[in-house]
């Protein structure tokens, strides 16, 4: 545990959006307690702690509930601040450059990948119209990434940043989309350097046990297309 | 001779009834930050816009030494971070993460809600009614008996819903609510906040916004 104070987080894994607070978590090498959603349902406690949006993720911190995922992203860069290297960066419009991507790739990016995931089986054309509008996104990325790392491994330079985080967190669902719709999307010759990017990201040690497997997660997309109840953006 | 506004650097692209550039312009005010402010035809955007912006080609943004800024709440939070008289934010990081989240809330709900109040007809514009309402009294829940939504001093979303109190005329007499009988509080501070000279100087008339939206709805044929 942080230093006897308590932090748990509600959700499931299979959310990119309780990926990326899982994260930050271990970029701070904090201790957690997580308490699994059930799919289709909401806990009493998710309700209780996230009564506007009675959405996942919540990290509660000594009882108290931080809701959004880069809000808590945020937070949690902030309380344990010393625990690890930033995660945003320290000059002020640097800190603005990755928050406008964070926007941007929730905002405009991601819904074209949720199209892919939410595709009827049969449906070429929206398949192959979303996957193009993802892969427009990812030669934005592409640039952004070149400017934004410096020739570094990550958005954040040397170690994991917060556009590394708002990206990456969707990985595991990009390789699922790609199965789902039979289209490339981490194309080497498209966009070279966030596929070596992605690489490194998901090797991370902050990455590598949050990250749900792409072959689970084309499973859980069949079984909430099942329910009509697969997660929006949050 | 620089002016004020050249030494400090500071341009802010815009369009006068964008809440959204207003948010920047009350910022700014607040942390008494002399600026150069361009007003852009949005049937007609500037070079200057295209190369700031080419993503969204959208207002507002905030250039600093050559350099944009690009989103609302972006721009606000850096101009909080580069001059740090009057802080905007809570130093508390529970307090600006429930500030971050009301701020983004505002932004999620409220300007999507209100087009669809004064957009669509029927059914629809029934269930934007009630949302209104329902996304107003949330507010209002939040703000509580506090002075502002920042508590005795006028903070982050304060700045982020500010400019939204001058749509409420325009919410009301398309959706035939009052926001002072359905939320008295929210519409307290909404009469404080024009009391501060910041919000008086960036906000305009609320007979002002309802003419902007009466032309926008000849535009999409809708009168």
């Amino acid at each position: 545990m942080a230093g006897g104070q308590e932090l748990k987080l509600l959700g499931l894994w299979e959310s990119p959006f309780v990926v990326r607070s899982g994260i930050a978590l271990n970029l701070k090498r904090l201790g957690y307690e997580f308490l699994e959603e059930v799919p289709g349902t909401k806990s009493e406690l998710l309700l209780k702690s996230n009564p506007v949006y009675k959405k996942m993720p919540v990290l509660i911190h000594n009882g108290k509930p931080i809701c959004e995922s880069m809000i808590i992203v945020q937070y949690i860069d902030k309380v344990w601040a010393a625990a690890g290297p930033s995660i945003l960066p320290s000059d002020p419009h640097d800190r603005a450059i990755a928050r406008f991507w964070a926007v941007y790739i929730d905002d405009k990016w991601f819904p074209s990948l949720l199209k892919i995931v939410r595709a009827k089986a049969d449906d070429e054309e929206e398949k192959a119209e979303a996957a193009e509008q993802v892969i427009a996104g990812l030669q934005l990325l592409e640039e952004a990434f070149e400017k934004c790392s410096k020739g570094k491994d990550f958005f954040g330079g040397q170690t994991v940043g917060y556009i590394d985080i708002a990206l990456g967190c969707y990985l595991g669902w990009l390789k699922a989309a790609e199965k789902m719709a039979g289209i490339k999307l981490l194309d080497k010759e498209k966009i070279p350097l966030l596929v070596g990017w992605a690489e490194r990201f998901c090797s991370a040690d902050a990455v590598k046990e949050v990250m749900p497997e792409a072959d689970k997660l084309v499973e859980f997309a069949k079984l909430l297309r099942g329910t009509q109840n697969v997660a929006a953006p949050n | 001779m620089a002016t004020a506004a050249e030494k400090e650097g500071v341009v802010l692209l815009d369009f006068w009834v964008s809440p959204f550039g207003q948010r920047c312009r009350i910022a700014l005010a607040e942390k008494g930050v002399e600026y150069e402010y361009k007003e852009e035809n949005l049937s007609d955007k500037s070079p200057l816009l295209l190369k700031m912006n080419p993503i969204h080609k959208k207002i507002p943004v905030l250039i600093h030494h050559g350099k944009p800024i690009c989103e609302s709440l972006v721009i606000v939070q850096y101009i909080d971070e580069v001059w740090s008289n009057n802080p905007l934010l809570p130093s508390d990081p529970y307090e600006r993460a429930k500030a971050r989240f009301w701020a983004d809330f505002v932004d999620k709900k409220v300007y999507e809600c209100g087009t669809r109040l004064w957009k669509l007809k029927g059914e629809a514009h029934e269930e934007a009614r009630k949302d209104m309402i329902e996304i107003l009294k949330l507010l209002e829940g939040e703000l509580g008996d506090k002075k502002y939504f920042g508590g005795e001093t006028f903070g982050f979303v304060d700045v982020a819903v500010a400019p939204f109190t001058a749509w409420f005329y325009t919410y009301e007499t398309c959706g035939k609510f009052s926001v002072d009988e359905e939320c008295p509080k929210l519409a307290a501070w909404a009469k404080r906040c024009k009391e501060r000279e910041s919000v008086s100087k960036s906000v305009h008339d609320p007979h002002k916004v309802y003419e902007f939206v009466g032309k926008l709805k000849k535009k999409f044929g809708l009168e």
